[in-house]
């Protein structure tokens, strides 16, 4: 079959295909997965890890009164550094999501509750889409929430100096870019999680050595780097960070990326993992027993 | 080979769970009405209704339904509904929201959806506690709720895991009514029970199983027709049993004529029932003795079960 054949059978398939009731369909299925996800007692953890660092700057602004001459560029490094790029991108969104998107199967299994979902005139790939997107929902919503709670109690603290950093400088321009990160990276871990709970039966130990592939990275050469969803999240923080401590002597700083590429690469990435996990659903069996 | 859209075919179908045998070259077609998986506890049943459904895939071979495969979903479980045996529901869910959900997937809308569902929770006698909590209901309610899921699209093959399981005596019979009528229909109907009294009542045909083999498949009578080791048993009410029974003796092919403790039956087990039945003819027309009843006492799927898989659930 020559390309010319294959391009016109793709298009006419696509043609084919009910838009409509796939539209409908993960309708329905980001609003069922939204329910389950977000107000369960099982997701408790969830919103701790979102909510944590929100009640320690509560505190401090309730009990630390002291503000010094050089606190806005100081908490300004505080929420870039600590805050948001170690604790929310290396530790709390990463492990939300491997908590969230590994449960969206996996947890269907333990609950012995996916065949339902699979006895329907639903098309894998939608099942996949539905779940995917109700997980984003969910994660992007919390976190988001959270890192704009924590970026408000952290520039509100300082008064007047805070506000016209906010509303004068460039501080709506970095909410705006923390926001975006945030966001990309739910979509970039989730997609990863997503993946990994079809590819393994308990997917904690790739999860645990995908932490450690996305902390070690840097270390490997530019293109290598390219596979890590930090990379691209590291270039789209609008303050940046010195690398310090015992990694940065092994750190190969890599061509910085355009943001258009940062974002684009990373959707790119989300939409490759999301293929892939449309091709591993078809192989999954329901293999649990009615005991 | 072309698959027939009105019967459900297993082309070869085997199905391995690593070095586990779950079935085994099957290899049947069935028509529409009620069909009856039977066989022991590990034979295969449920592998045979996961395979049929697209829960699990064939190791090797083919399956058809209407047609249509489960690689072709949307078109495929329009037509089919699966009452499963798993006894676990999404958290959370009450009677009503497990079947509406499931519809709105169908594509319904909003009130097509909501007359399905109640349509679907008055058949299944669930329409005055749909508003509960599935977590608070019976073993029987949870029962009728899956099947009450599994009819709500009004499906053309209705697949039934052990439906009769943890329903009381009423349940038990509504339930068999309504796979009559849906039968009626000209619909399939494929049941899996352990309670054969009820399954020999019902089924048009049966498919027993045994260590992941088809071990007969068919209607009822011819199956026990095929099975030719066990003499075939038949019952005669008379006015002269002894008569009757020194004259089945005469024949070859009765093994046994036993007169019964009431004085007027005769039970022969004979190898040839064609020819026993020309003989009590005979018998009748020469006036020698008058038969009030004949009956087969052994072409039930009881019988069958007892020669073909025995007591022990191995195949004899």
């Amino acid at each position: 079959m020559s390309i010319q054949e294959s391009v016109s059978r793709a298009q006419s398939s696509l043609k084919e295909q009910p838009w409509r009731l796939f539209a409908s369909q993960i309708s329905v299925l980001l609003r069922n997965e939204v329910r389950r996800n977000l107000f369960t007692r099982r997701r408790i953890g969830f919103h701790l890890l979102a909510w944590i660092p929100v009640f320690i700057l509560l505190l401090r602004y309730v009990l630390d009164k002291n503000i010094s001459p050089s606190q806005l560029e100081d908490d300004s490094y505080l929420f870039a550094g600590i805050t948001f790029q170690l604790y929310y991108l290396r530790l709390g969104i990463f492990f939300a999501c491997m908590g969230i998107f590994t449960w969206l199967f996996r947890g269907e299994m333990v609950q012995r509750t996916l065949h339902y979902q699979f006895l329907v005139p639903v098309r894998r790939e939608v099942l996949v889409v539905g779940k995917f997107l109700a997980g984003a929902v969910v994660s992007i919503a919390v976190f988001e929430a959270a890192v704009l709670a924590c970026f408000c109690l952290v520039y509100s603290r300082l008064g007047s100096e805070g506000r016209s950093y906010v509303f004068e400088g460039p501080g709506l321009g970095q909410l705006g870019s923390y926001l975006l990160v945030t966001a990309l990276a739910c979509l970039g871990y989730g997609a990863v999680f997503l993946a990994l709970s079809l590819l393994f039966k308990n997917p904690i130990i790739p999860g645990a050595m995908l932490l450690g592939w996305e902390t070690i990275a840097p270390i490997f050469p530019s293109w290598a780097q390219h596979l890590s969803v930090a990379f691209y999240l590291k270039h789209l923080c609008p303050v940046k960070l010195p690398i310090e401590g015992p990694m940065a002597i092994f750190t190969i700083v890599a061509e910085p990326v355009s943001p258009f590429i940062a974002v684009f690469g990373l959707l790119c990435l989300t939409v490759a993992i999301l293929a892939l996990s449309c091709f591993l659903i078809h192989r999954l069996e329901i293999t649990y027993t009615a005991e | 080979m072309t698959p027939d859209t009105r019967q459900i075919v297993f082309d070869n179908v085997s199905k391995f769970y690593g070095e586990v045998l779950g079935v085994n070259k099957v290899n049947f077609s069935l028509d529409p009405g009620i069909t009856s998986l039977v066989g022991p506890n590990g034979s295969g049943k449920t592998t045979l209704m996961n395979l049929l459904t697209g829960l699990i895939k064939p190791s090797h071979g083919a399956i058809y339904v209407l047609g249509l495969t489960p690689q072709q979903p949307i078109e495929f479980f329009r037509q089919v509904g699966y009452c499963t045996q798993f006894d676990s529901f999404p958290p959370g869910t009450n009677g009503y929201d497990f079947i509406y959900w499931p519809l709105r997937l169908h594509g319904f809308g909003h009130d097509q959806a909501t007359k399905l569902t109640n349509e679907a929770l008055e058949r299944a006698g669930m329409a005055q506690v749909a508003r509960r909590k599935v977590a608070g209901y019976s073993k029987g309610m949870r029962q009728r709720i899956r099947l009450a899921q599994a009819i709500a699209h009004h499906p053309s093959v209705l697949v039934l895991d052990e439906p009769l399981n943890g329903l009381d005596p009423m349940a038990r019979a509504e339930s068999i009514a309504l796979f009559e009528a849906i039968a009626k229909q000209g619909m399939h109907v494929i049941i899996s029970s352990h309670i054969l009294e009820e399954v020999d009542r019902i089924s048009d045909r049966v498919v027993l199983m045994s260590s992941g083999y088809v071990v007969a498949e068919g209607q009822i009578k011819e199956v026990r027709r095929e099975v030719r080791d066990h003499p075939m048993q038949i019952l005669v009410r008379c006015s002269n049993a002894a008569k009757l029974a020194s004259a089945a003796f005469e024949l070859d092919h009765v093994v046994e004529a036993k007169i019964l403790s009431d004085g007027q039956s005769v039970l022969v087990r004979t190898r040839d029932a064609e020819q026993f039945s020309l003989l009590l003819n005979k018998i009748v027309s020469a006036g020698l003795v008058e038969v009030d009843a004949v009956a087969p006492a052994d072409d039930d799927v009881n019988s069958i079960y007892q020669y073909l898989i025995g007591s022990d659930g191995s195949p004899t």
